[in-house]
């Protein structure tokens, strides 16, 4: 593909209750975005804001954060989903012939709700809601149904937990960067079994940026371009019931897709760095196999050679991951963040030496219905 | 240098969204609810394109994109497929934690149906278990008419 480039991105630290409001998150996100790409506002011809109403407290949020988003008196839209998704959506303004350069931003202030009575609120009110289901609890039936099917266990859920967190300890932007053992996993508190405390990532407040443009505008900018080299994505049934929960076929397609168009052939090997949406522990290692990384039934097997960690074949999140910080909407987008600090090799104490090809992941919906997959590359 | 946040305190407003809003069942959701209330009886629909038996059942199928018509009645019984035993509470739940969820596939029925487990020892639960469904004593047309599944 290569026609699109990200020439700028932006992160906030993520933290359990962050005291500025999220236009000012957005803002910190945003201006940050632009000083890496050595841009100003005025170089943006178009944004993108990513948000959710509910977790917002608010009818059309989208709209109240737009002067944090430098979007006064240019054309503006809004996805509401993951910034992965928001980011694909920046990219198709720009393939549109409208526009040169888009402007990205994605904020969430997770502190200021109960994400239990959030997440309640995306299940079907006729059939689901009122029997009190989350997030939380179906991800742990999608976690039981995927043990079932691949004899992968609670220890090694607790394994990607260890790497994970553990990793986080080099990313001074993670809100959860913890030292601990697979027995400190499985004895943190119990949950929603299998899933206990640790298993599970912390919602919090965060907000990133990125900057996307085509060849012709890539004049206003000052930074290297890392290129979009393949990117789509794929949803599957949002009923739990009516999918095969253990088995992620929207993932598949949306890899497959992506790696066409990249030239990827054996991503385990082809790929340099992964950032995965792992929400939950388990998510990383059913990841593994959508994304084809280890065969269906086989991601077990990664975590347990530490073929995923800093020193094997495939680091996967060496920012630490969702389970280190999770603000929902824009933990997407800072999958896409980290891949492009990497490719650069700016990724700091988690850099992976030498990555030139970063893979970074999105879900959107209960127990990842949809997926989006990004291929970057210097 | 001082700088004037360092004098300034923070200020939190807490409130509630309550807003009164009615979700239509549609004619297919309350014909299966109104089974339940009144003859305890579960129905799905088949898909005419894979043959696939939805419960709850669905205005089409989003496999084959197409309506689906035909009513099936499903048995009570079914296998559970998947299950958690949850330890917060929290208000949007109907009773207080420990509760169990599983996803229960009933007998003539394709894909599994979420619903509450009850009436048993939540350390005895096991993928692959027969369960039935419990009707509440008193039915009102929701979900909640099906009080939880139990082990047979």
């Amino acid at each position: 593909m290569s026609k699109i480039a990200i020439v700028g991105v932006g992160q906030t630290t993520c933290t359990s209750s962050r005291e500025d409001t999220f236009e000012e998150m957005v803002f910190e996100a945003a201006t940050k975005a632009l000083a890496d790409a050595g841009a100003e506002v005025g170089d943006i011809d178009n944004v993108v804001t990513v948000s959710n109403d509910f977790w917002d407290g608010r009818t059309i949020s989208s709209m109240a954060v737009q002067e944090a988003a430098g979007s006064w008196g240019k054309d503006v839209s809004t996805v509401e989903g993951d910034g992965t998704f928001g980011a694909f959506y920046g990219m198709m303004r720009i393939l549109s012939g409208s526009f040169d350069t888009t402007l990205v931003v994605s904020h969430m202030k997770g502190s200021e709700s109960i994400m239990n009575l959030i997440t309640n609120a995306m299940f079907d009110p006729i059939y689901q809601r009122g029997l009190g289901i989350d997030a939380t609890s179906a991800a742990a039936l999608q976690a039981r149904s995927y043990m079932a099917m691949s004899g992968a266990t609670e220890e090694d859920f607790a394994r990607v937990s260890v790497k994970n967190h553990g990793n986080a300890r080099n990313n001074p932007y993670a809100q959860l960067p913890l030292k601990v053992s697979v027995r400190d996993v499985l004895a943190s508190r119990k949950i929603a079994e299998p899933l206990k405390l640790l298993d599970c990532s912390p919602i919090g407040d965060g907000a990133a940026a990125i900057v996307l443009s085509n060849r012709k505008g890539l004049k206003r900018f000052k930074k290297d371009p890392v290129w979009i080299k393949g990117v789509a994505h794929c949803a599957d049934a949002f009923n739990l019931g009516y999918r095969d929960l253990a088995k992620s076929r929207a993932l598949k397609a949306a890899a497959k897709k992506a790696y066409k168009a990249a030239g990827i052939q054996k991503p385990l090997s082809d790929l340099d760095v992964a950032e995965l949406y792992d929400a939950y522990s388990y998510m990383e290692l059913m990841w593994y196999e959508g994304l084809g990384f280890a065969p269906e039934g086989k991601g077990y097997e990664l975590i347990r050679s530490g073929a995923t960690g800093m020193k094997g074949e495939l680091p996967v999140n060496p920012s630490g991951g969702v389970l280190s910080s999770h603000p929902v909407l824009v933990a997407g987008m800072v999958r896409l963040v980290e891949a492009t600090l990497q490719v650069r090799g700016e990724a700091g104490k988690r850099q992976v030496k030498g990555a030139k090809t970063a893979l970074a992941h999105g879900i959107n919906g209960p127990c990842g219905q949809a997926h989006c997959v990004f291929i970057v590359g210097a | 240098m001082t700088n004037w946040k360092d004098n300034v305190k923070n200020m939190i407003y807490s409130g509630r969204i309550k807003v009164p809003y009615l979700w239509n069942a549609g004619m297919t959701g309350s014909r299966f609810l109104t089974g339940i209330r009144d003859r305890k009886e579960i129905w799905g629909n088949r898909c005419p394109g894979c043959g696939r038996v939805y419960v709850p059942p669905v205005k089409s199928c989003g496999e084959c994109f197409v309506p689906t018509d035909e009513w099936v009645r499903v048995s009570d019984t079914g296998v559970l497929e998947s299950f958690t035993i949850v330890h917060y509470s929290h208000d949007m739940q109907p009773r207080k934690a420990p509760l169990a969820y599983g996803l229960i596939r009933l007998d003539g029925a394709d894909g599994a149906l979420l619903h509450l487990i009850g009436d048993t020892d939540f350390k005895k639960l096991k993928v692959g278990m027969k369960v039935q469904a419990v009707f509440a004593k008193e039915r009102t047309g929701t979900i909640a008419d099906i009080k939880h599944f139990a082990p047979v």
